[in-house]
């Protein structure tokens, strides 16, 4: 089995791909892993709870 | 917010107000400073300090008639600092130094001075360093006035000169052996020079100035002014002939100041407030300061040694008002004081672009009240957080994350699933209504069921019952419009009901009620249990001891507080008294939201409340045995008492989680309606419901701290279930998906097994991604 990410809709392996991510009326292009066929994001754990709590809150007090 | 009540609110945090012994000294010397570091050793530091409020400190630390120690606090504990032999220290240890002039800018309007005593000396050394040229008038043929009374040993003559030389260095004329009204006429004196002072002691009638009844010069008390313009006396002309040093360098320096903005054609009067002495308002509280006597003179019997002023310098009490910031940990958390938290809420809703720092700060208030009970001039900071979170909502700067997840809970306990407004079973109007609130009917619904039955039982006319939230997480959030509108659906359905009495076994329901619906009949269930007695209970299990925690949103219900305890005593229980209760109680780190915007400020607030006593607590709010027991703290709720489910032996038990309370609240409803009104209920539940969960504890508890509930999870494996949108981790072999329902996005590691799924692990996050799926 392949130690990646896989998209299980296509059966393909998950790229570091350019996507949009947005708050509060901010956005700004991040590079993620995301499934090159139908464009399924993955966000893992340490991101969501790391630098994009950080994000949140930064943006939650402008 | 209005200015004015900014300012308002600013002033009655007196933390900044100077200390007693500085407001009674007439130039305000920063005694408390100058005492910190005598104590520490650093005597230069501590004289010079000194020297920055008395202009010739040699002098005047010798000969000083101290003021300042009668109003020292620390008087209240022991003897008052010896202040004035402290600064007698400072001048033995420091040696003297030539006095820094710096040059000031020449001015043209020249101002004589009359009276080379302590005043005239002031007025003409602080004019002088303003840069008007200066000429001292002096009838004898030296300066000082009195000090030559002094004893040598007292105030040694060397001393005198020493810090007299400054006057010579800043250009001040001295005309010697000449009197005014004799040697050079009064009349001339004035056309001469562009101001006067006069420091002489008495006054002349040739001087032809008005007198008052008592035949003393009359001298504006703030501006030192006579009633000839450009005239001004003070030192013991002002005082009736009464000597005091200090009080003289205060006149002189008044008088100088007065003269400065005479000449400059600017205001006497303006923005005079607190020259000269004047009690403080700064609080300290000398309660439990061991009491302790002033060091005595040891080897020598005029002044401290170095070793001997530390030790007197370190009973100062470094008087401030702690009173909110010891009682807080609110207030604590944030290091400053109210007085500052105002300004940074302020500068914050002021705040146009940048970064709103204070936001955590207005958010993390229990808005529990207590900073007002204690302190001294009343001061609610509690009210202003509350009045900031309904400007930043108002103007949509409020931080969705903040309390995102309460206000979604009160939308689930009034919405259709759980909500419920009936008469009693049987009758068609109500004279009283049940309303046990949300927390109660989540954590202990049980509970409900068996108050609803003992009231029905006990009460003629009917007793209707209504469950809902009575709003409370709106109004602490600053949703104001929200909140009215809880309100009005709750007023409405009351006013259908008839009107009846209301009975209330929460008391955040009831200070809600109180404060916005006025026109109800409030009654708390403890009144009632206390008025009709408590009801029969076989084998019931108490604890012999119980400490009793006061909820704060009841901590103006003196009546409540009384009531409470002595159920607890009719149920044979013995009272502890925490160190704060009743009307200073504090908050058990839900109130106010505190917990949701602030979670680990929450925990401390709650270890430090369950910190207080080893007793089991006791506590008539479902969220504080609920928020005590979670962490540990054997708590139990009035009504566990009262219904004998108080097992002293068992753990403490902690409460439902999140998903389990909303659970709790939709079963209560379908319950009641179907075994009290007999109904029959067709529970709808969404095809996500049905899906069966495997959650591991440590799963559990991740997802209590990162509020996520069940029904989040059930939705992201529903959605992924259905339309194949997830992902293979291939390191774990779990699945991934995720799902957003409205403004937060879940993702949940799961796995199939059995009927159900697996769960290992969650999270979420508020940003959004952009994605094409195609679907």
């Amino acid at each position: 089995m392949s130690q990646q990410i896989q998209c299980l809709k296509c059966n393909v392996e998950m790229k570091l791909g350019p996507v949009e991510a947005t708050y509060l009326n901010s956005k700004f292009p991040v590079q993620l892993l995301k499934c090159p066929k139908c464009g399924l994001v993955y966000i893992p754990e340490e991101l969501a709870r790391g630098k994009m709590l950080e994000v949140e809150k930064a943006l939650e007090d402008k | 917010m209005d200015h004015k009540r900014i300012v308002e609110l600013e002033g009655k945090c007196t933390r900044d107000q100077p200390a007693a012994c500085s407001a009674a000294c007439p130039v305000h010397v920063d005694v408390r400073a100058m005492l910190a570091a005598i104590k520490a050793g650093r005597f230069t530091e501590a004289f010079n300090i000194y020297s920055k409020s008395v202009p010739f400190p040699r002098i005047i630390g010798s000969i000083c008639d101290h003021p300042c120690q009668k109003a020292c606090k620390r008087g209240e504990a022991g003897d008052a600092l010896a202040i004035a032999r402290l600064e007698r220290a400072c001048v033995q240890v420091v040696p003297a130094t030539e006095a820094k002039v710096t040059a000031p800018s020449r001015k043209e309007q020249r101002v004589a001075v009359v009276g080379a005593g302590l005043s005239g000396l002031t007025a003409a050394h602080d004019l002088a360093k303003k840069g008007y040229p200066v000429t001292l008038f002096e009838t004898g043929s030296s300066l000082g006035g009195r000090l030559k009374e002094f004893r040598a040993e007292e105030l040694p003559p060397q001393m005198v000169s020493d810090d007299l030389a400054v006057l010579a260095k800043l250009g001040v004329v001295l005309q010697l052996h000449t009197t005014v009204g004799r040697d050079i006429s009064f009349a001339a004196l004035c056309q001469d020079y562009d101001a006067v002072y006069l420091g002489t002691g008495t006054v002349t009638p040739e001087f032809k100035l008005p007198l008052d009844q008592q035949g003393q010069l009359m001298i504006d008390p703030i501006t030192f002014a006579t009633a000839q313009e450009g005239v001004f006396a003070g030192g013991t002309l002002g005082r009736g002939g009464s000597y005091s040093p200090i009080g003289s360098v205060a006149d002189g320096r008044r008088a100088a100041i007065s003269i400065d903005r005479f000449l400059q054609g600017v205001s006497l009067t303006a923005v005079r407030a607190n020259e000269g002495p004047f009690e403080t308002r700064l609080f300290t509280s000398t309660q439990g300061v061991t009491s302790l006597p002033a060091v005595p003179l040891g080897h020598n019997s005029d002044f401290y040694n170095e070793e001997e002023a530390s030790q007197e310098a370190s009973r100062c009490l470094q008087c401030e008002c702690l009173e909110c910031i010891k009682s807080c940990e609110y207030l604590a958390h944030f290091k400053g004081y109210p007085k500052q938290y105002i300004r940074q809420i302020n500068h914050n809703l002021k705040m146009v672009m940048g970064r709103r720092e204070a936001n955590t700060l207005i958010n993390s208030c229990s808005l529990c009240g207590l900073c007002e009970a204690v302190c001294p001039e009343g001061l609610n900071l509690g009210e202003f957080c509350q009045e900031a979170r309904g400007e930043m909502v108002k103007k949509g700067k409020m931080p969705p994350s903040a309390h995102d997840f309460p206000l979604r809970d009160m939308a689930f306990s009034n919405g259709e699933q759980c909500v419920l407004t009936r008469h009693q079973p049987g009758y068609q109007t109500s004279s009283y209504l049940f309303f046990p609130g949300c927390q109660l009917s989540a954590c202990a619904p049980g509970h409900v069921e068996k108050v609803y039955d003992y009231l029905m039982k006990q009460l003629n006319g009917g007793v209707g019952l209504m469950l809902r939230c009575c709003g409370a997480p709106a109004e602490w959030s600053g949703r104001q419009e929200l909140f009215e509108a809880e309100l009005k659906k709750m007023k409405d359905q009351w006013e259908e009901l008839g009107k009846p009495k209301v009975i209330l076994a929460c008391s955040t329901c009831h200070q809600m009620f109180k404060k916005y619906l006025p026109e109800m009949e409030l009654i708390s269930l403890w009144q009632l249990y206390h008025q009709y007695g408590l009801p029969q209970v076989s084998q019931a299990q108490r604890p012999a001891l119980v400490a009793v925690h006061d909820a704060c949103t009841s901590r103006r219900e003196g009546q409540m507080h009384g009531q409470v305890r002595e159920i607890i005593l009719k149920l044979g229980c013995q009272i502890e008294e925490l160190p704060t209760s009743r009307d200073k109680t504090e908050c058990c780190g839900y109130g106010g939201l505190m917990q949701f915007a602030n979670r680990d400020l929450a925990d401390a607030v709650i270890k430090r409340r369950i910190d207080e006593s080893e007793a089991d607590y006791l506590v008539y709010c479902a969220i504080c045995r609920d928020n005590f027991a979670a962490k540990g703290k054997k708590t139990y709720h009035l009504l566990d008492l009262i219904y004998g489910e108080g097992d002293p032996l068992a753990p403490a038990k902690r409460g439902p989680g999140y998903s389990q309370r909303r659970e709790n609240r939709v079963r209560l409803k379908n319950k009641l309606i179907k075994n009290r009104w007999g109904d029959k209920m067709t529970e709808e539940r969404d095809s996500y419901e049905k899906i069966k969960l495997i959650i591991p504890e440590d799963i559990q508890e991740l997802m209590e701290n990162r509020l996520i509930l069940v029904e989040d999870v059930q939705r992201v494996i529903d959605y992924a279930e259905r339309t194949g949108n997830k992902m293979l981790d291939g390191h774990t072999g779990h699945y991934l998906a995720r799902f957003r329902p409205v403004s937060v996005t879940y993702w949940v590691e799961y796995l199939p097994q059995g009927d159900g799924f697996m769960i290992y692990n969650t999270y979420s996050h508020r940003m959004e991604i952009i994605e094409e799926v195609k679907e």
